[in-house]
């Protein structure tokens, strides 16, 4: 039971925040990610920013597999 | 995050995996989100020789027991009772109605996409009890958490949670005292979000991989690598694959949160009966949101559908097609058990997504 | 207007509900011919085809349209997809007491405007007013007289093994407009339904294409539904290439968001299009030359099929059944 999206936050005022992604706006919670700042990206659940979602790390994950298929040619 | 639904990634990923040489395993996913993935991007098609990938119990409303379904649906049936609920309670089928079934009759039905929006309805019209099902697994429940503390901050009289909430490290250790053969585990992406990769530990001490895995078909497609990987070679540890959202130690603030607004308590799960400390029950200090509490109904008697082994299915004893009412009797169109009617039951995810002859 | 709201006695056939009819309907819509009958005599020629839909969309105002917008077009695209050229309409209208005079006006308009750009008329009504709480403001039944040229044959059972199959342009966009008014989602270029009455569309590609086998208006349940039945009428098998189907992105992200299937969300402003290989290009061409049909795409293929199945070839290459929808589409968490 899962189903969230990582969306950018580009507003917030208090414990809410306004996230967009893929041309979709909508509110969130913020208040259990600390130092939450406009431009960080969180994921989405029921309304609920759960955590941020670090770009960094998703580049390396991806740069992992794609060594892992050039390793396998 | 498309570039994880890249098609020649996708199509790499699932090549190598294909032809990776990797000893005959069973690896068991325990989240919906999970099943239905697999299913829709038909990742099966892209296991080597001899691996199986089986469903257990993710999916929240097909693990919420039948007595709980049918005491909500009761609740719908007192004065002035509106029940909130997210999308996939509607269909699933209690013992003598479903909600939807209910609302035809006459009970006030309120859908929602979050918690916070059945608090606002109750903030809307102070004539209506607002009675929210707390379903889903610790994903979910800190949502339902800030919900109870807006309800609180707010002086929210006419504003309580059916509390069902479960967990999923007690329902996996449970599954290895099972009959079930499970070599490794594809752990819940976002569930790990809120409680840490640590938490799987225990299951890794006990000999069986796991790795935290996102959803996209490329996160799948990794982390079943990487279990397979594991395996080879004789290792049984916590990886995360899902890093750009995981943390070792999770969300603190989030966990800080559960542990005041809720404790833990045994819990019953279909399929799986009580588990000790598997569930959430509402924190003292918010008994007063607990409609468990506040509301005396007498549901009917709870009798769990004939013939129906949603129970095997969740706790991966079955593959869906094994069970003798499978497309036949239990069909999305007439479902028999939650797992068929759940759009993240497994039942529901093979019959939809089966492949064409 | 002297009153502000309906009230039951607008219903009850005496003068307050002559007064609604003349200023409110024939006022906006005109009246049929000869004026004042309860039946209108209509001309047309060549084959007759007839249908009849009722509208009971809530909100009724929504981006993009509302329900009088909706009612004209959903009758005028039924009438279409079966090649006709619509002739006249007609409307039935149930109104809840205490709806707001105001909004039926804009409904009214709403009706004529569309009924102008689709080259019809609305030559006969019915009103009738309910007790409050019985209606949701406002039902709206519509039918529709249409006659197909000489020439045209298309019908859901034309599907033949090798017919190329096109859809008009963005599926889901109508479906997510209306629920993201109730959803409160906001779009940033917002999510707007497709509502569009497509006659002049279809007439321009029937005369590039003459050969066209079918043509459907994919609504409620969608894309996958409405490909489903012309799969079973024809005893065909059809199969879709899940990333050649045009999905407007912030549809695919509220979709994503809400856990729905934008194969799934109706649609009021496309049209299927099957059509023999041969014609296939200059069918393809008609259409994106007309601003409705202006992001149209080759989407699958007819196949032979003793199951009559519809198939979805995903991005993995792996192909999977596309079955009908069963029951709403509900917005799920899970």
């Amino acid at each position: 039971m899962c189903l969230a999206i990582p969306m950018k936050v580009v507003e917030i005022d208090g414990p809410v925040a306004q996230v967009e992604e893929g041309g979709v706006r909508r509110e969130a919670r913020v208040d259990l990610i600390d130092g939450v700042k406009v431009g960080d990206y969180v994921i989405v659940h029921a309304g609920v920013a759960i955590d941020r979602l670090d770009p960094e790390e998703a580049r390396e994950t991806l740069k992992l597999f794609e060594e892992m298929l050039k390793a396998a040619e | 995050m498309s570039e994880f639904r890249d098609t020649d990634l996708v199509r790499g990923l699932a090549e190598q995996l294909k032809h990776m040489a990797a000893p005959p395993a069973t690896l068991m996913e325990v989240c919906g989100t999970h099943t239905v993935a697999i299913a829709r991007y038909g990742l099966r098609e892209a296991l080597p020789e001899g691996v199986r990938l089986i469903s257990g119990p993710g999916c929240p409303v097909c693990v919420t027991p039948q007595d709980q379904i049918d005491l909500f649906i009761a609740l719908g049936g007192m004065e002035g009772v509106t029940l909130a609920t997210f999308g996939d309670m509607v269909r699933v089928p209690g013992t003598t109605q479903s909600l939807e079934q209910a609302r035809a009759e006459g009970a006030d039905v309120l859908m929602v996409y979050s918690p916070m929006d059945a608090v606002e309805a109750a903030a809307k019209d102070h004539e209506k009890q607002v009675v929210f099902f707390g379903i889903g697994f610790e994903t979910t429940a800190p949502a339902v958490a800030l919900a109870i503390l807006e309800a609180q901050r707010r002086g929210l009289g006419n504003f309580s949670v059916l509390c069902a909430h479960k967990l999923i490290p007690p329902a996996m250790m449970a599954l290895l005292e099972s009959e079930v053969r499970v070599d490794g585990f594809i752990c819940p992406g976002h569930v790990s979000v809120i409680i840490g990769s640590e938490a799987y530990e225990p299951v890794a001490a006990r000999g069986k991989p796991c790795v935290v895995t996102g959803f996209e078909p490329a996160d799948v497609l990794g982390a079943v690598g990487m279990l397979l990987r594991q395996l080879a070679e004789g290792r049984s540890e916590v990886e995360v694959e899902y890093s750009r959202a995981v943390r070792p130690e999770g969300n603190r603030k989030a966990q800080e949160l559960l542990g005041r607004v809720f404790r833990v308590a045994d819990a019953r799960w279909r399929g799986l009966g009580t588990l000790p400390g598997s569930g959430y029950e509402l924190a003292e200090e918010f008994a007063e949101f607990d409609a468990a509490r506040r509301f005396e109904v007498e549901p009917p008697k709870s009798v769990e559908p004939r013939g129906c082994r949603c129970g095997e299915v969740l706790t991966g004893l079955i593959d869906p097609p094994e069970c003798p009412l499978f497309g036949k009797a239990c069909t999305p169109r007439k479902p028999v058990g939650s797992c068929m009617v759940s759009s993240e039951g497994a039942c529901q995810a093979w019959y939809r997504y089966r492949r064409s002859e | 207007m002297s009153e502000e709201r309906i009230l039951l006695a607008h219903g009850d056939g005496g003068e307050l509900m002559a007064e609604l009819i003349e200023q409110v309907f024939v006022a906006r819509l005109g009246t049929g011919d000869p004026p004042g009958d309860d039946a209108a005599r209509i001309e047309g020629d060549g084959r007759l085809v007839f249908t009849t839909d009722g509208f009971v969309v809530d909100p009724i105002f929504f981006p993009g349209g509302d329900i009088g917008k909706l009612a004209v077009c959903g009758t005028v695209n039924d009438l279409a997809a079966a090649g006709a050229r619509p002739v006249a309409l007609g409307a039935s209208f149930i109104l809840e007491e205490g709806l707001v005079i105001s909004e039926l006006e804009r409904v009214v308009d709403s009706m004529a405007r569309t009924a102008a750009e689709a080259g019809v008329r609305v030559v006969c009504g019915d009103t009738k007013v309910v007790p409050r709480g019985t209606a949701d403001g406002i039902y709206v039944t519509t039918s529709g007289v249409g006659t197909v040229p000489v020439g045209v044959a298309v019908s859901g059972a034309g599907a033949r093994p090798g017919d190329v199959v096109l859809v008009s342009g963005t599926v889901g966009d109508h479906g997510l407009a209306v629920l993201s008014v109730r959803e409160g989602l906001e779009f940033e270029s917002p999510i707007v339904s497709d509502c569009a009455p497509l006659a002049g569309m279809v007439a321009a590609l029937l005369e590039a294409a003459p050969g066209v086998h079918v043509l459907r208006d994919p609504t409620r349940g969608g894309l996958a539904t409405a490909l489903n039945e012309i799969a079973r009428q024809s005893g065909v098998g059809i199969e879709v290439v899940e990333s050649a189907v045009p999905v407007r992105e912030a549809v695919g992200t509220a979709c994503e968001l809400l856990g729905l299937d934008p194969l799934y969300v109706a649609n009021e402003g496309k049209m299927i299009v099957v059509v023999p290989e041969g014609e296939a290009e200059s069918a393809l061409a008609a259409l994106k030359a007309h601003p409705l049909g202006a992001e149209s795409a080759v989407i699958g293929r007819v196949m032979e099929s003793a199951r009559s199945r519809v198939t979805l070839r995903t991005a993995l290459g792996t192909h999977r059944i596309l079955d009908r929808q069963v029951g709403e589409q509900l917005p799920r968490i899970c």
